[in-house]
Protein backbone atom coordinates (compact mmCIF):
# COMPACT_ATOMS: atom_id res chain seq x y z
CA UNK A 1 0.00 0.00 0.00
CA UNK A 2 1.56 3.58 -0.99
CA UNK A 3 2.75 6.65 1.19
CA UNK A 4 -0.79 9.10 1.44
CA UNK A 5 -0.16 12.52 2.49
CA UNK A 6 -3.40 13.45 4.85
CA UNK A 7 -1.72 13.85 7.90
CA UNK A 8 1.28 15.76 6.71
CA UNK A 9 -0.74 17.03 3.69
CA UNK A 10 0.22 20.69 4.46
CA UNK A 11 4.14 19.81 5.54
CA UNK A 12 6.59 21.19 3.78
CA UNK A 13 3.65 23.05 1.86
CA UNK A 14 2.45 25.74 3.91
CA UNK A 15 4.86 28.55 5.39
CA UNK A 16 4.18 27.21 9.41
CA UNK A 17 4.38 31.45 10.49
CA UNK A 18 1.65 32.58 8.11
CA UNK A 19 -2.20 31.64 8.30
CA UNK A 20 -2.27 32.85 4.62
CA UNK A 21 -0.30 30.45 3.47
CA UNK A 22 -2.68 27.92 5.34
CA UNK A 23 -5.61 29.23 4.39
CA UNK A 24 -4.88 28.92 0.67
CA UNK A 25 -4.65 25.24 1.21
CA UNK A 26 -8.44 24.82 2.12
CA UNK A 27 -7.24 26.53 5.91
CA UNK A 28 -10.69 26.38 8.95
CA UNK A 29 -12.92 25.25 5.73
CA UNK A 30 -13.73 22.76 7.85
CA UNK A 31 -14.13 24.48 10.90
CA UNK A 32 -16.23 27.30 9.13
CA UNK A 33 -18.68 24.15 7.52
CA UNK A 34 -18.76 22.39 11.04
CA UNK A 35 -19.86 25.73 12.43
CA UNK A 36 -22.47 26.49 9.93
CA UNK A 37 -23.81 23.52 8.71
CA UNK A 38 -23.20 20.75 11.50
CA UNK A 39 -24.67 19.67 15.01
CA UNK A 40 -22.20 18.67 17.38
CA UNK A 41 -23.96 15.50 17.08
CA UNK A 42 -23.15 15.13 13.50
CA UNK A 43 -19.99 16.12 13.85
CA UNK A 44 -19.20 13.62 16.38
CA UNK A 45 -21.42 10.56 14.28
CA UNK A 46 -18.88 11.73 11.26
CA UNK A 47 -15.98 11.56 13.22
CA UNK A 48 -17.53 7.70 14.85
CA UNK A 49 -18.46 6.49 10.79
CA UNK A 50 -15.13 7.62 10.07
CA UNK A 51 -13.02 4.57 12.20
CA UNK A 52 -10.73 7.23 13.61
CA UNK A 53 -8.99 5.48 16.19
CA UNK A 54 -6.30 7.38 18.54
CA UNK A 55 -2.69 7.55 16.96
CA UNK A 56 -0.88 8.20 20.42
CA UNK A 57 -0.32 4.18 20.92
CA UNK A 58 -3.99 2.87 22.83
CA UNK A 59 -6.29 3.15 19.56
CA UNK A 60 -9.30 4.20 21.09
CA UNK A 61 -12.26 5.41 18.70
CA UNK A 62 -11.95 8.99 18.87
CA UNK A 63 -15.59 9.43 17.95
CA UNK A 64 -16.60 7.26 20.70
CA UNK A 65 -14.22 9.04 23.21
CA UNK A 66 -15.71 12.77 21.94
CA UNK A 67 -19.03 10.95 22.35
CA UNK A 68 -18.66 10.30 26.17
CA UNK A 69 -16.99 13.77 26.38
CA UNK A 70 -19.68 15.42 24.75
CA UNK A 71 -22.34 13.50 26.93
CA UNK A 72 -20.51 13.66 30.44
CA UNK A 73 -22.42 16.09 32.77
CA UNK A 74 -20.55 18.86 34.07
CA UNK A 75 -20.51 22.81 33.31
CA UNK A 76 -16.57 22.58 32.50
CA UNK A 77 -15.20 20.55 30.27
CA UNK A 78 -11.24 20.33 28.45
CA UNK A 79 -9.81 19.60 25.43
CA UNK A 80 -6.49 18.24 25.83
CA UNK A 81 -3.71 17.87 22.62
CA UNK A 82 -0.99 15.87 23.94
CA UNK A 83 2.00 17.24 22.15
CA UNK A 84 4.22 14.80 24.88
CA UNK A 85 5.46 13.05 22.31
CA UNK A 86 8.37 11.29 24.55
CA UNK A 87 8.06 7.58 23.52
CA UNK A 88 11.94 6.72 22.37
CA UNK A 89 12.41 6.81 18.57
CA UNK A 90 8.78 8.85 17.55
CA UNK A 91 9.86 12.52 16.65
CA UNK A 92 6.72 12.68 13.80
CA UNK A 93 4.88 15.03 16.31
CA UNK A 94 7.46 17.44 16.31
CA UNK A 95 7.85 16.76 12.88
CA UNK A 96 4.16 18.00 12.05
CA UNK A 97 4.27 20.71 14.95
CA UNK A 98 7.12 22.08 13.25
CA UNK A 99 5.60 22.48 10.00
CA UNK A 100 1.84 22.79 10.28
CA UNK A 101 0.92 24.17 13.46
CA UNK A 102 -2.72 25.62 12.17
CA UNK A 103 -4.00 22.37 10.86
CA UNK A 104 -3.90 21.07 14.73
CA UNK A 105 -5.25 24.51 15.82
CA UNK A 106 -8.45 24.11 13.53
CA UNK A 107 -9.01 20.52 14.92
CA UNK A 108 -8.93 21.63 18.47
CA UNK A 109 -11.25 24.21 17.29
CA UNK A 110 -13.73 21.85 16.15
CA UNK A 111 -12.99 19.53 18.97
CA UNK A 112 -14.41 22.05 21.21
CA UNK A 113 -17.36 22.81 19.33
CA UNK A 114 -18.63 19.20 18.94
CA UNK A 115 -17.83 18.46 22.63
CA UNK A 116 -19.09 21.59 24.21
CA UNK A 117 -15.81 22.90 25.54
CA UNK A 118 -14.45 26.70 25.89
CA UNK A 119 -10.98 25.87 26.81
CA UNK A 120 -8.21 23.55 25.15
CA UNK A 121 -4.65 22.87 26.16
CA UNK A 122 -1.92 21.95 24.33
CA UNK A 123 0.63 19.69 26.80
CA UNK A 124 4.02 20.34 25.08
CA UNK A 125 6.60 18.56 26.03
CA UNK A 126 10.00 20.58 27.65
CA UNK A 127 12.01 18.99 25.07
CA UNK A 128 10.01 20.84 22.17
CA UNK A 129 9.87 23.80 23.84
CA UNK A 130 11.61 25.50 20.80
CA UNK A 131 8.05 25.12 19.49
CA UNK A 132 6.05 27.23 22.11
CA UNK A 133 6.52 30.42 19.56
CA UNK A 134 5.55 28.87 16.84
CA UNK A 135 2.51 27.56 18.39
CA UNK A 136 1.94 30.44 20.23
CA UNK A 137 2.29 32.38 16.93
CA UNK A 138 -0.85 29.52 15.19
CA UNK A 139 -3.22 30.34 17.53
CA UNK A 140 -2.96 34.06 17.66
CA UNK A 141 -3.31 34.50 14.21
CA UNK A 142 -5.75 32.44 14.17
CA UNK A 143 -7.32 34.76 17.11
CA UNK A 144 -7.32 37.25 14.92
CA UNK A 145 -8.49 36.32 12.28
CA UNK A 146 -11.95 35.27 14.26
CA UNK A 147 -12.14 31.41 13.92
CA UNK A 148 -11.38 31.00 17.93
CA UNK A 149 -14.47 32.96 19.23
CA UNK A 150 -16.26 30.33 20.24
CA UNK A 151 -12.93 28.25 21.96
CA UNK A 152 -9.19 29.21 23.67
CA UNK A 153 -6.73 27.23 23.65
CA UNK A 154 -3.25 27.37 26.01
CA UNK A 155 -0.14 25.70 25.86
CA UNK A 156 1.02 23.78 29.13
CA UNK A 157 4.85 22.84 29.08
CA UNK A 158 6.24 19.97 30.76
CA UNK A 159 9.45 19.45 32.65
CA UNK A 160 11.35 16.46 31.29
CA UNK A 161 9.13 13.46 32.43
CA UNK A 162 8.11 10.55 30.26
CA UNK A 163 5.51 9.29 32.28
CA UNK A 164 3.65 12.78 31.23
CA UNK A 165 2.45 11.52 27.93
CA UNK A 166 0.43 8.51 29.94
CA UNK A 167 -2.63 10.63 29.85
CA UNK A 168 -3.81 10.40 33.89
CA UNK A 169 -0.25 11.29 34.39
CA UNK A 170 -0.76 14.73 31.72
CA UNK A 171 -3.70 15.74 33.83
CA UNK A 172 -1.42 15.75 36.99
CA UNK A 173 1.20 17.46 35.52
CA UNK A 174 -1.08 20.19 34.37
CA UNK A 175 -2.39 20.07 37.54
CA UNK A 176 0.66 21.28 38.47
CA UNK A 177 1.45 18.03 40.50
CA UNK A 178 3.92 15.11 40.01
CA UNK A 179 3.13 13.28 36.88
CA UNK A 180 1.62 10.06 38.65
CA UNK A 181 -0.77 8.03 36.92
CA UNK A 182 -4.28 7.76 38.13
CA UNK A 183 -6.65 4.67 39.09
CA UNK A 184 -9.02 4.19 36.38
CA UNK A 185 -12.03 4.34 35.95
CA UNK A 186 -13.19 7.07 36.36
CA UNK A 187 -11.81 7.79 32.80
CA UNK A 188 -11.28 10.92 31.51
CA UNK A 189 -14.31 11.53 29.50
CA UNK A 190 -16.16 11.76 32.28
CA UNK A 191 -13.79 12.81 35.27
CA UNK A 192 -10.80 14.49 33.77
CA UNK A 193 -8.68 17.54 34.22
CA UNK A 194 -9.54 18.90 37.92
CA UNK A 195 -12.47 16.26 38.24
CA UNK A 196 -14.04 17.54 34.95
CA UNK A 197 -14.91 15.71 31.74
CA UNK A 198 -11.31 15.72 29.65
CA UNK A 199 -10.59 14.52 26.10
CA UNK A 200 -6.94 14.10 25.42
CA UNK A 201 -6.08 13.03 21.93
CA UNK A 202 -2.61 12.90 20.22
CA UNK A 203 -1.12 15.47 18.10
CA UNK A 204 -1.51 12.99 15.36
CA UNK A 205 -5.41 12.49 15.78
CA UNK A 206 -6.37 15.66 15.83
CA UNK A 207 -4.71 16.33 12.05
CA UNK A 208 -7.06 14.11 10.72
CA UNK A 209 -10.15 16.08 11.94
CA UNK A 210 -10.56 18.48 9.62
CA UNK A 211 -10.20 16.30 6.51
CA UNK A 212 -12.73 13.90 7.83
CA UNK A 213 -14.86 17.13 8.23
CA UNK A 214 -14.35 18.23 4.55
CA UNK A 215 -14.06 14.69 2.77
CA UNK A 216 -16.41 12.69 5.00
CA UNK A 217 -16.41 9.84 6.67
CA UNK A 218 -17.13 7.24 4.08
CA UNK A 219 -13.72 9.22 2.65
CA UNK A 220 -11.94 8.18 5.54
CA UNK A 221 -13.39 5.02 5.80
CA UNK A 222 -12.35 3.80 2.38
CA UNK A 223 -8.33 4.41 2.95
CA UNK A 224 -6.77 1.28 5.46
CA UNK A 225 -7.78 -2.05 6.81
CA UNK A 226 -11.28 -3.04 8.65
CA UNK A 227 -10.15 -2.30 11.71
CA UNK A 228 -7.47 0.97 10.98
CA UNK A 229 -8.56 3.50 9.00
CA UNK A 230 -6.62 6.16 7.36
CA UNK A 231 -2.98 6.57 7.55
CA UNK A 232 -0.30 6.46 9.89
CA UNK A 233 2.97 8.76 10.70
CA UNK A 234 5.80 6.64 11.21
CA UNK A 235 9.33 7.69 12.81
CA UNK A 236 11.95 5.65 11.29
CA UNK A 237 15.33 6.00 13.02
CA UNK A 238 18.39 3.50 13.59
CA UNK A 239 20.14 1.45 11.15
CA UNK A 240 18.81 2.98 7.92
CA UNK A 241 20.26 5.46 4.87
CA UNK A 242 16.78 7.55 5.26
CA UNK A 243 15.45 8.29 8.63
CA UNK A 244 12.78 10.31 8.74
CA UNK A 245 8.90 10.75 8.85
CA UNK A 246 6.55 8.86 6.40
CA UNK A 247 3.56 8.65 6.24
CA UNK A 248 1.48 5.19 4.95
CA UNK A 249 -1.91 3.82 4.68
CA UNK A 250 -2.63 1.53 7.67
CA UNK A 251 -2.09 -1.60 6.60
CA UNK A 252 0.86 -1.69 4.68
CA UNK A 253 4.11 -4.10 5.09
CA UNK A 254 6.58 -2.76 7.91
CA UNK A 255 9.22 -4.14 4.98
CA UNK A 256 7.93 -1.42 2.71
CA UNK A 257 8.32 0.87 5.12
CA UNK A 258 11.93 -0.23 6.63
CA UNK A 259 13.56 -1.29 3.08
CA UNK A 260 11.40 0.32 0.46
CA UNK A 261 11.11 3.72 2.01
CA UNK A 262 14.38 3.92 4.99
CA UNK A 263 16.29 1.79 2.67
CA UNK A 264 17.43 -0.31 5.85
CA UNK A 265 19.98 -3.49 5.11
CA UNK A 266 20.92 -6.45 6.42
CA UNK A 267 17.61 -6.06 8.81
CA UNK A 268 18.14 -8.18 11.95
CA UNK A 269 15.08 -6.54 13.94
CA UNK A 270 13.16 -3.57 14.49
CA UNK A 271 11.25 -1.88 16.98
CA UNK A 272 7.68 -0.90 16.77
CA UNK A 273 6.29 1.31 18.99
CA UNK A 274 9.15 2.01 20.89
CA UNK A 275 10.31 1.20 24.57
CA UNK A 276 6.92 -0.09 25.36
CA UNK A 277 6.69 -1.74 21.69
CA UNK A 278 7.21 -5.04 19.95
CA UNK A 279 10.59 -6.35 18.79
CA UNK A 280 10.31 -8.37 15.32
CA UNK A 281 12.86 -9.98 14.17
CA UNK A 282 14.17 -9.59 10.53
CA UNK A 283 11.87 -12.65 9.43
CA UNK A 284 8.26 -10.72 10.47
CA UNK A 285 9.02 -7.79 8.16
CA UNK A 286 6.16 -8.52 6.49
CA UNK A 287 3.80 -7.88 8.99
CA UNK A 288 1.07 -5.30 8.55
CA UNK A 289 1.42 -2.11 10.27
CA UNK A 290 -2.17 -1.51 11.76
CA UNK A 291 -4.09 -2.34 15.35
CA UNK A 292 -4.95 -5.14 14.48
CA UNK A 293 -0.83 -6.17 14.36
CA UNK A 294 1.43 -3.90 15.30
CA UNK A 295 1.51 -0.11 15.69
CA UNK A 296 2.27 1.93 18.56
CA UNK A 297 2.67 5.50 18.04
CA UNK A 298 4.71 4.35 15.13
CA UNK A 299 8.25 4.74 15.98
CA UNK A 300 10.49 2.60 13.93
CA UNK A 301 13.98 1.58 15.28
CA UNK A 302 15.82 -0.31 13.01
CA UNK A 303 18.87 -2.68 13.55
CA UNK A 304 21.26 -4.05 11.56
CA UNK A 305 23.42 -7.54 12.18
CA UNK A 306 25.92 -6.24 13.88
CA UNK A 307 22.93 -4.97 16.82
CA UNK A 308 22.84 -7.18 20.22
CA UNK A 309 19.56 -7.87 21.59
CA UNK A 310 20.26 -7.96 24.99
CA UNK A 311 21.94 -4.53 24.78
CA UNK A 312 18.97 -2.90 23.20
CA UNK A 313 16.60 -4.86 25.56
CA UNK A 314 19.09 -3.79 28.75
CA UNK A 315 18.96 -0.12 27.47
CA UNK A 316 15.13 -0.18 27.19
CA UNK A 317 14.60 -1.47 30.55
CA UNK A 318 17.02 1.32 32.23
CA UNK A 319 15.17 3.31 30.39
CA UNK A 320 11.81 2.77 31.93
CA UNK A 321 12.52 2.38 35.20
CA UNK A 322 13.99 5.62 35.37
CA UNK A 323 11.26 7.08 34.14
CA UNK A 324 8.31 4.90 35.79
CA UNK A 325 6.28 7.28 37.94
CA UNK A 326 6.81 5.01 41.36
CA UNK A 327 3.30 4.97 41.94
CA UNK A 328 2.57 0.78 41.80
CA UNK A 329 4.71 -1.42 42.42
CA UNK A 330 4.59 -3.59 39.98
CA UNK A 331 5.68 -0.55 37.33
CA UNK A 332 8.60 0.52 40.23
CA UNK A 333 9.70 -2.77 41.15
CA UNK A 334 9.09 -4.95 38.83
CA UNK A 335 11.46 -2.53 35.95
CA UNK A 336 14.08 -2.06 38.78
CA UNK A 337 14.10 -6.40 38.66
CA UNK A 338 14.02 -6.29 35.21
CA UNK A 339 16.94 -4.34 35.21
CA UNK A 340 19.13 -6.15 37.46
CA UNK A 341 18.32 -9.09 35.58
CA UNK A 342 19.12 -8.27 32.22
CA UNK A 343 22.03 -6.66 33.50
CA UNK A 344 23.33 -9.59 34.70
CA UNK A 345 22.80 -11.42 30.89
CA UNK A 346 24.61 -8.49 29.56
CA UNK A 347 27.56 -9.46 31.07
CA UNK A 348 27.38 -12.97 30.83
CA UNK A 349 26.48 -13.73 34.12
CA UNK A 350 22.87 -14.83 33.79
CA UNK A 351 21.23 -17.80 35.01
CA UNK A 352 18.79 -20.48 34.05
CA UNK A 353 16.34 -19.39 36.48
CA UNK A 354 16.99 -15.58 35.67
CA UNK A 355 14.58 -16.52 32.46
CA UNK A 356 12.18 -18.24 34.64
CA UNK A 357 12.15 -15.13 36.62
CA UNK A 358 11.78 -12.81 33.88
CA UNK A 359 8.94 -14.54 32.18
CA UNK A 360 6.70 -14.60 35.53
CA UNK A 361 7.92 -11.63 36.52
CA UNK A 362 6.08 -10.61 32.81
CA UNK A 363 2.90 -12.01 33.51
CA UNK A 364 2.93 -9.94 36.87
CA UNK A 365 3.48 -6.77 35.43
CA UNK A 366 1.20 -7.12 32.17
CA UNK A 367 -1.50 -8.12 34.75
CA UNK A 368 -1.05 -5.75 37.85
CA UNK A 369 0.12 -2.47 36.51
CA UNK A 370 -1.51 0.54 36.54
CA UNK A 371 -0.85 2.24 33.65
CA UNK A 372 0.81 1.31 30.39
CA UNK A 373 3.88 1.98 30.71
CA UNK A 374 4.38 -1.09 33.85
CA UNK A 375 1.55 -3.25 31.39
CA UNK A 376 3.69 -2.65 28.16
CA UNK A 377 7.08 -2.64 29.75
CA UNK A 378 8.12 -6.62 29.35
CA UNK A 379 7.00 -6.64 25.69
CA UNK A 380 10.41 -6.24 24.55
CA UNK A 381 12.01 -8.64 27.50
CA UNK A 382 8.93 -11.69 26.07
CA UNK A 383 9.57 -10.85 22.62
CA UNK A 384 13.36 -11.21 22.05
CA UNK A 385 12.82 -14.47 24.79
CA UNK A 386 10.49 -15.23 22.12
CA UNK A 387 12.74 -14.47 19.13
CA UNK A 388 16.36 -14.50 20.08
CA UNK A 389 16.20 -16.95 23.30
CA UNK A 390 19.29 -18.11 22.05
CA UNK A 391 21.36 -14.35 22.70
CA UNK A 392 19.78 -14.96 26.69
CA UNK A 393 21.28 -18.61 26.69
CA UNK A 394 24.60 -17.94 25.48
CA UNK A 395 24.97 -15.34 28.29
CA UNK A 396 24.07 -18.03 30.74
CA UNK A 397 27.13 -18.28 33.37
CA UNK A 398 27.35 -22.20 32.92
CA UNK A 399 26.70 -21.54 28.74
CA UNK A 400 30.36 -19.42 28.94
CA UNK A 401 33.81 -20.39 26.84
CA UNK A 402 31.92 -22.73 24.68
CA UNK A 403 30.43 -26.01 27.55
CA UNK A 404 26.76 -25.77 25.69
CA UNK A 405 24.30 -26.90 29.10
CA UNK B 1 11.60 36.44 44.87
CA UNK B 2 8.76 37.55 46.93
CA UNK B 3 5.51 38.22 44.51
CA UNK B 4 5.53 34.82 43.67
CA UNK B 5 1.91 33.70 44.86
CA UNK B 6 -1.80 35.76 43.72
CA UNK B 7 -3.36 34.39 46.48
CA UNK B 8 -6.29 32.40 44.53
CA UNK B 9 -8.79 31.14 46.67
CA UNK B 10 -8.76 27.17 45.51
CA UNK B 11 -5.90 24.81 46.41
CA UNK B 12 -6.36 23.36 42.93
CA UNK B 13 -5.66 26.49 41.09
CA UNK B 14 -2.73 27.58 43.53
CA UNK B 15 -1.41 24.20 42.37
CA UNK B 16 -1.73 24.94 39.15
CA UNK B 17 0.79 27.35 39.21
CA UNK B 18 3.29 25.33 40.97
CA UNK B 19 5.13 23.65 38.06
CA UNK B 20 5.13 27.16 35.82
CA UNK B 21 6.64 28.62 38.98
CA UNK B 22 9.31 26.25 39.17
CA UNK B 23 9.84 26.08 35.95
CA UNK B 24 10.48 30.06 36.14
CA UNK B 25 12.30 29.78 39.03
CA UNK B 26 14.77 27.61 37.87
CA UNK B 27 15.26 29.33 34.60
CA UNK B 28 15.76 32.75 36.40
CA UNK B 29 18.22 30.82 39.35
CA UNK B 30 19.84 28.17 37.63
CA UNK B 31 18.05 25.46 40.05
CA UNK B 32 15.73 25.72 43.05
CA UNK B 33 16.98 27.24 46.65
CA UNK B 34 15.34 25.41 49.61
CA UNK B 35 14.48 28.97 50.60
CA UNK B 36 12.56 29.75 47.47
CA UNK B 37 10.25 26.26 47.75
CA UNK B 38 9.64 27.51 51.18
CA UNK B 39 8.43 30.66 50.01
CA UNK B 40 6.72 29.08 47.50
CA UNK B 41 4.73 26.80 49.03
CA UNK B 42 3.85 29.69 51.81
CA UNK B 43 2.65 31.58 48.87
CA UNK B 44 0.64 29.18 47.35
CA UNK B 45 -0.92 27.17 50.56
CA UNK B 46 0.60 24.20 49.41
CA UNK B 47 3.08 22.20 52.14
CA UNK B 48 6.56 21.80 51.14
CA UNK B 49 6.79 18.37 51.09
CA UNK B 50 4.15 19.08 47.82
CA UNK B 51 6.96 21.83 46.80
CA UNK B 52 9.90 19.25 46.88
CA UNK B 53 7.85 16.65 45.19
CA UNK B 54 7.19 17.91 41.78
CA UNK B 55 10.79 19.61 42.07
CA UNK B 56 12.39 16.35 42.50
CA UNK B 57 9.33 14.42 40.06
CA UNK B 58 10.52 16.17 36.50
CA UNK B 59 14.43 15.81 34.87
CA UNK B 60 14.32 19.59 33.86
CA UNK B 61 13.88 21.32 37.37
CA UNK B 62 17.16 20.50 39.71
CA UNK B 63 17.38 20.88 43.94
CA UNK B 64 21.25 21.40 43.42
CA UNK B 65 23.28 23.88 42.11
CA UNK B 66 23.89 24.03 38.13
CA UNK B 67 26.03 25.74 35.88
CA UNK B 68 25.77 28.12 33.74
CA UNK B 69 24.85 26.30 30.68
CA UNK B 70 23.24 22.50 30.86
CA UNK B 71 24.61 19.71 28.62
CA UNK B 72 21.98 17.04 27.69
CA UNK B 73 22.56 14.27 26.01
CA UNK B 74 21.01 12.04 24.42
CA UNK B 75 21.30 8.34 25.78
CA UNK B 76 18.40 6.63 24.02
CA UNK B 77 18.66 3.92 21.72
CA UNK B 78 18.28 6.11 18.22
CA UNK B 79 21.23 8.48 19.19
CA UNK B 80 23.20 5.00 20.68
CA UNK B 81 23.09 3.15 17.60
CA UNK B 82 24.84 6.28 16.05
CA UNK B 83 27.09 6.11 18.58
CA UNK B 84 25.86 8.68 20.95
CA UNK B 85 29.15 7.25 23.36
CA UNK B 86 31.69 8.82 21.51
CA UNK B 87 29.56 11.72 22.17
CA UNK B 88 29.73 11.43 25.26
CA UNK B 89 33.59 10.57 25.98
CA UNK B 90 34.11 13.70 23.82
CA UNK B 91 32.21 16.06 26.11
CA UNK B 92 33.99 14.53 29.04
CA UNK B 93 37.11 15.09 27.46
CA UNK B 94 36.28 18.90 26.52
CA UNK B 95 34.97 19.74 29.76
CA UNK B 96 36.57 17.38 32.48
CA UNK B 97 33.53 16.14 34.28
CA UNK B 98 31.55 13.49 34.04
CA UNK B 99 27.43 12.56 33.55
CA UNK B 100 25.85 14.02 36.52
CA UNK B 101 28.24 16.41 37.34
CA UNK B 102 28.89 20.07 37.24
CA UNK B 103 32.25 21.56 36.50
CA UNK B 104 34.15 23.74 39.44
CA UNK B 105 34.05 26.89 37.43
CA UNK B 106 30.02 26.83 37.19
CA UNK B 107 30.71 26.46 33.56
CA UNK B 108 28.90 23.46 32.51
CA UNK B 109 26.44 20.87 34.02
CA UNK B 110 26.72 17.46 31.94
CA UNK B 111 23.49 15.12 31.84
CA UNK B 112 22.42 12.80 30.11
CA UNK B 113 18.61 12.63 29.13
CA UNK B 114 15.87 10.29 27.34
CA UNK B 115 14.74 11.14 24.20
CA UNK B 116 14.48 14.41 22.97
CA UNK B 117 12.68 13.61 19.89
CA UNK B 118 15.70 14.36 17.27
CA UNK B 119 16.30 10.08 16.21
CA UNK B 120 16.21 11.21 12.69
CA UNK B 121 19.15 13.36 13.02
CA UNK B 122 20.91 11.56 15.78
CA UNK B 123 23.60 11.54 18.07
CA UNK B 124 21.96 14.42 19.70
CA UNK B 125 21.64 16.68 22.68
CA UNK B 126 20.21 19.71 24.22
CA UNK B 127 21.75 22.55 25.35
CA UNK B 128 20.28 25.16 27.56
CA UNK B 129 17.21 24.01 25.82
CA UNK B 130 18.37 23.98 22.35
CA UNK B 131 18.50 21.19 20.13
CA UNK B 132 21.44 19.88 18.25
CA UNK B 133 21.89 17.56 16.10
CA UNK B 134 23.96 15.13 13.69
CA UNK B 135 26.99 15.97 16.20
CA UNK B 136 30.35 15.05 16.31
CA UNK B 137 33.30 15.04 18.55
CA UNK B 138 34.54 18.31 15.95
CA UNK B 139 30.81 19.54 16.90
CA UNK B 140 31.13 19.35 20.65
CA UNK B 141 33.86 21.04 20.89
CA UNK B 142 33.23 23.93 18.70
CA UNK B 143 29.61 23.95 20.72
CA UNK B 144 31.34 24.31 23.93
CA UNK B 145 33.73 26.48 23.03
CA UNK B 146 31.22 28.94 22.57
CA UNK B 147 29.95 28.62 25.99
CA UNK B 148 30.37 31.10 27.79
Amino acid sequence: MPEKRIVLRNCGVIDPKRIATFLDRDGFKALKKALAEMTPEQIIEEIKVSGLRGRGGAGFPCGLKWELARKAHGDEKYVICNADEGEVGTFKDRYILERDPFTLVEAMAIAGYAIGVKTGYIYLRAEYHHLLNLLRNAISQARDKDFLGHFEIDIREGAGAYICGEESALMDSIEGKRGEVRFRPPFPPSKGLWGKPTIINNVETLMNIPQIILNGADWFNQIGTERSKGTKVFSVSGDVKKPGVYELVLGSRLRELVEGLALAEKVKMVQVGGATGRILPYEMIDTPLAFESILGAGAVIVFDETRDVIDVVYRTMEFLAEECCGKCAPGREGTEVMVEILGRFSRGEGADSDIRVLEDLSKAMMLSSLCGLGQAAPNPVIDSLQYFRGAYESRIRENQGGVVA
Amino acid sequence: MNKIGDGSPTQGKNQEKLLPRLKEAQSKFGYLPKELMAELAESLCLSISDVYGVATFYSFLSTKPQGRNVIRICQSIPCFLKDSQTIISSVEKEIGIKPGETTPDGRFSFELTNCIGACDEAPAMMLNGEVHVNLTPGKISQILKACK
